[in-house]
């Protein structure tokens, strides 16, 4: 006899998990451009996790500012100061916080209530069915700035309202991808089967369209992630972020409002900015190769 | 025959409203019953409504008009009351590599069933999940059966997803499958071991099965009754050895002659298709096409103007050898 | 059943002499055609039999030289005395669809969902004879319907406008367009319904008689070709296990797969296959994990262990008839 014996069929399904997790692995090292933008998300994230050891928080203080004003950079301050003489290199290295904060958790907004409405709208038929996909088709073309204004005027400025602001308003790409594919799930011939069996539509839809709806989902997250991190950057850079803590995009708006584009002070625009760029490559890069790999008409299987 | 009535369709009818705004009459008043531990072929071409009616016996479709009855008692198509149904009748999928779920090893798609029912905890012989499953997948001759536990579909060959999805139906102990042309799929080769397990399974579990097939020679196989469909009617039913050796109407007699190696009848080959369902033809639904009639032998036994005009009453789900055919009705009289 | 027209002094249409295929895969070299012998004369009918992974379909492919360009060929395939496979490309280009041409499975993918049939027929014509007037390749394509037995005006419907036996009767009048001598029909009647099986049956055997061409068709399906062919083969795993005249290989099989390819076709009114289905045990062969020796071994009701020590021979029972087992004329 083998050892399935000895095992629970949870603990058989939890080897095949890994097993096929490790396969999604190799599949995914053997994409270049993926692996590169890999490398710099972990970077990335390190340098957030990290901050504390990297640069002292003290650093991010106006009062206790050591540095000249708007200095160039220099030894003892590798990316110069801002107008309140801080070290920019501490600003960026906190601020890598908020942004990816604040891009993640506008993004798990964002992917919760899209899925949601997705699966809703696209498992069920008649009129609430109906009703879902006319709401998320009314969010689809409301102007995002506009609304993202309207709602950081009513909610006020903090990093958890900035979050929701974007979740809110970029659910809908998130949903009409998931109801496009629980359209076409829902007429695999395996759904009748559980029908067949005797499942009710909850078993359906958690059992066998969302296991079968989630690889295309994951891979859209990841670009998901990008647009909120770049939108946090608008929103901060046009004043509606926390006045308090500062992220890539307020350190762009300090650096507008204080002119440091006349003033030739290109330590303080260019460093944030080519965070932003790099980071939202990262996350584009590591999103299609995800793509590639989990998308099941590339893959031919034996 | 071999016991009393288990399911029965009484009159139905499914009609589909296509875009064009026509009706599409797919079952058009069938009258079927199955026996407990009956093997019934309803054969057919596409287009027949044979399908439709499998899926109606099912209850994956409401019919339209008339009522589907398990037990005697209609149907009751609620989640709810379907969950009894379900555990007492099955079906076996016409696809069977999609029927199976490609994240799904073949443990958890014979499992799926087991646990929708709760019958680890129903088992008189107190038997875990794991023991259900590999007992399920041996009664559909998977030995040894821990051996597929693991596989994906993809991994399988089309007899053994065939053998899977047979063994996920009878995880449930039902009392009938039907089956939905289960082989046609399959090599030649390896179609005769999955109808020797049908017939297994009724012999050893008093399992009975409706299979839904337009192969004639495979109701010769495993029948014992079979009922012709032809545009959403039955128009010939009886015994197997009735309707095969001595075909009453012509539609029978032409799809008989048309099987290779047939020697004892000349060849008629229909000219042109089923119609559309959304046009059925008045009268008679096979005049179109009927060879009697193109002939002069329907009209010579006086029946021509019927053929064209009276439509035909449906079969009665009884089991003696019947024919919807006027020509028919004419000639067995004398 | 046409007789076979002999005619002597006439090369074959087709001559398959010791064909190989091997597909390049991930896991190495995939052989789907080891060593195949196939001859086809004019207004001959010849079958090919067999199921998944045989290589019929792999045979067919290259009688066009349509197989994957990655592919490894050897051996010959003589179109009307030309080698195919290692034709020139003008050569090969005359010779597709003018010389031979085939009917592809799966009617409804082979055709252009944006075209109408009419077009599709025509594309060969004009491609072949450019020098062709409009109002004359319209009157072949006319002609052509009608030879497969749909109205002229036809020709404006597209394909998902027709029913599966019409898209087949457009896919053999586009094979038909430049006249050749040599139809491959890949799984002609697969998909189809009984009586539109026999009505296209009927139909290519009416084409042979009347238009002289050889015809070749592949079908997993015997009792299909026992009606229709001259002469059938019957391939197993990438080789050709027996060959005879179709009545000898449909009724009287010697070798154990052709049998159980011919039991598994039940004979109804036989009270014999009354509620005993004949079938097969094992799984279809692996090609990239072939037994040493008999490649049906494994599933071989006959088998002793000289089978599993070398690959039978096609030996030479008779006249056009062979078998590739030791135990043949064993009792």
């Amino acid at each position: 006899m083998t050892s399935t014996q000895t095992l629970t069929p949870a603990q058989v399904a939890r080897r095949r998990r890994t097993a096929s997790m490790k396969a999604t692995w190799r599949l995914l090292r053997a994409n270049r451009s993926g692996m590169v933008g890999l490398v710099l998300l972990v970077a990335f994230i390190l340098v957030a996790l990290l901050a504390p050891v990297l640069a002292d928080s003290q650093g991010l203080e106006v009062t206790r500012a050591t540095g000249g004003v708007l200095e160039p950079p220099s030894l003892h301050y590798p990316l110069g100061t801002d107008d309140n003489g801080r070290s920019i290199l501490t600003l960026l290295i906190w601020g890598s916080r908020i942004s990816l904060f604040v891009g993640l958790s506008a993004t798990v907004i964002s992917m919760v209530i899209g899925t949601f409405m997705g699966l809703m709208s696209g498992f069920f038929e008649g009129r609430s069915a109906a009703l879902l996909f006319r709401v998320t088709e009314w969010f689809l073309v409301i102007p995002f700035l506009p609304l993202a204004i309207v709602l950081a005027s009513v909610l006020g400025r903090s990093l958890l309202n900035i979050a929701i602001v974007i979740g809110v308003t970029s659910w809908p790409g998130t949903a009409l991808l998931i109801r496009s594919q629980t359209l076409s799930v829902k007429e695999r011939p395996y759904l009748e089967r559980a029908r067949v069996l005797g499942a009710g539509r909850w078993h359906q839809m958690t059992r066998h369209v969302l296991p079968n709806v989630m690889p295309m989902v994951f891979a859209n997250t990841t670009l998901t992630v990008a647009i909120a991190i770049l939108s946090e950057t608008t929103l901060s850079f046009l004043g509606l972020g926390d006045p308090t803590r500062v992220s890539w995009g307020s350190m762009l708006e300090d650096a507008f409002s204080v002119g440091a584009m006349t003033t030739g002070a290109w330590w303080f625009i260019v460093p944030p900015g080519v965070c932003v760029v790099l980071v939202v490559l990262a996350f584009t890069l590591v999103g299609q190769a995800l793509e590639e790999v989990l998308n099941p008409r590339l893959r031919r299987s034996s | 025959m071999s016991g009393p009535t288990l399911l029965e369709a009484r009159d139905v009818s499914v009609a589909f409203t296509t875009r064009g705004g026509s009706v599409a009459r797919a079952l058009d008043g069938v009258d079927l019953a199955v026996a407990q531990g009956e093997v019934v072929a309803i054969v057919g071409e596409s287009g027949s409504g044979k399908t439709t009616l499998a899926r109606a016996l099912m209850g994956l479709q409401r019919p339209s008009a008339g009522q589907v009855l398990f037990e005697g008692a209609p149907l009751e198509y609620s989640t709810r009351g379907m969950r009894g149904f379900r555990g007492q009748v099955q079906m076996v999928l016409q696809d069977a590599a999609g029927s199976l779920n490609p994240r799904q090893t073949v443990y958890e798609s014979v499992a799926e069933g087991i646990r929708l029912h709760r019958l680890v905890a129903a088992d008189a012989d107190r038997r875990s999940e794991v023991q259900l499953v590999a007992a399920a997948l041996a009664e559909a001759g998977l030995r040894p059966p821990e051996r597929l536990f693991l596989r994906y579909p993809h991994e399988l060959s089309g007899g053994q997803k065939q053998r899977v999805l047979i063994a996920g139906a009878l995880a449930l102990r039902p009392r009938l499958l039907v089956a939905d042309e289960p082989v046609s799929s399959l090599d030649a080769s390896i179609r005769g071991e999955i109808l020797a397990l049908l017939l297994k399974l009724r012999r050893d579990l008093g399992v009975g099965v409706v299979v839904v097939t337009h192969d004639l020679g495979l109701a010769w196989n495993i029948a014992d009754r079979i009922a012709v469909m032809y545009l959403g009617r039955v128009v010939e039913c009886g015994s197997t050895e009735e309707v095969l050796e001595s075909p009453r109407h012509p539609y029978t007699q032409a799809l008989l002659s048309v099987v290779p190696e047939i020697e004892r009848l000349a060849p008629v080959v229909l000219t042109g298709e089923i119609p559309d369902p959304t046009r059925i033809p008045a009268g008679c639904r096979f005049h179109p096409r009927c060879p009697a009639l193109a002939d002069g032998s329907a009209a010579a036994a006086g029946v021509g103007d019927r053929c064209l005009g009276e439509p035909l009453p449906v079969l009665s789900a009884a089991g003696e050898h019947r024919t919807a055919c006027h020509l028919d009705a004419v000639l067995s009289r004398t | 059943m046409s007789p076979v027209m002999t005619q002597p002094t006439t090369e074959p249409l087709l001559d398959i002499r010791d064909l190989s295929v091997s597909y390049r895969t991930s896991e190495g070299m995939l052989p789907a055609v080891r060593g195949v012998d196939l001859r086809v004369s004019p207004g001959e009918v010849v079958g090919v039999a067999g199921e998944s992974g045989c290589g019929k379909s792999t045979l067919a492919s290259t009688v066009l030289r349509l197989q994957p360009q990655d592919a490894e060929v050897t051996g010959r395939v003589e179109v009307s005395g030309t080698d195919v496979l290692t034709a020139r490309w003008g050569d090969l280009r005359v010779l597709r669809w003018a010389e031979a041409s085939i009917v592809f499975q799966g009617a409804l993918h082979s055709l252009n969902p944006v075209h109408r049939v009419g077009e599709q027929i025509a594309e060969p014509i004009r491609l072949h004879e450019p020098e062709l007037a409009e109002a004359v390749v319209a009157g072949r394509v006319g002609a052509l319907l009608e030879q497969v037995g749909l109205p002229r005006e036809r020709e404006r419907a597209y394909p998902h406008q027709l029913s599966g036996g019409q898209r087949q009767r457009v896919m053999i009048a586009m094979a038909l367009a430049c006249r050749p001598r040599l139809v491959v029909a890949d799984e002609p009647t697969t998909a189809l319904d009984v009586m539109v099986q026999a009505q296209i049956l009927e139909l290519l055997s009416g084409l042979v008689r009347e238009l002289g061409v050889g015809l070749v068709i592949i079908s997993h399906d015997l009792s299909v070709l026992a009606g229709i062919c001259d002469r059938v083969a019957v391939m197993y795993a990438g080789r050709v296990v027996e060959t005879g005249t179709s009545e000898q290989v449909f009724t009287a099989p010697v070798h154990p797969y052709a049998r159980a390819l011919s039991g598994a076709f039940t004979r109804i009114g036989d009270p014999a296959s009354r509620y005993a289905p004949a079938g097969l045990a094992g799984d279809p062969p692996d090609l990239r994990d072939l037994p040493a020796g008999c490649s049906f071994a494994p599933r071989c009701p006959r088998v002793v262990d000289a089978c599993r020590s070398a690959e039978p021979a096609l030996l030479e029972l008779a006249e056009g008839r062979r078998a590739a087992c030791i135990r043949v004329g064993e009792p």
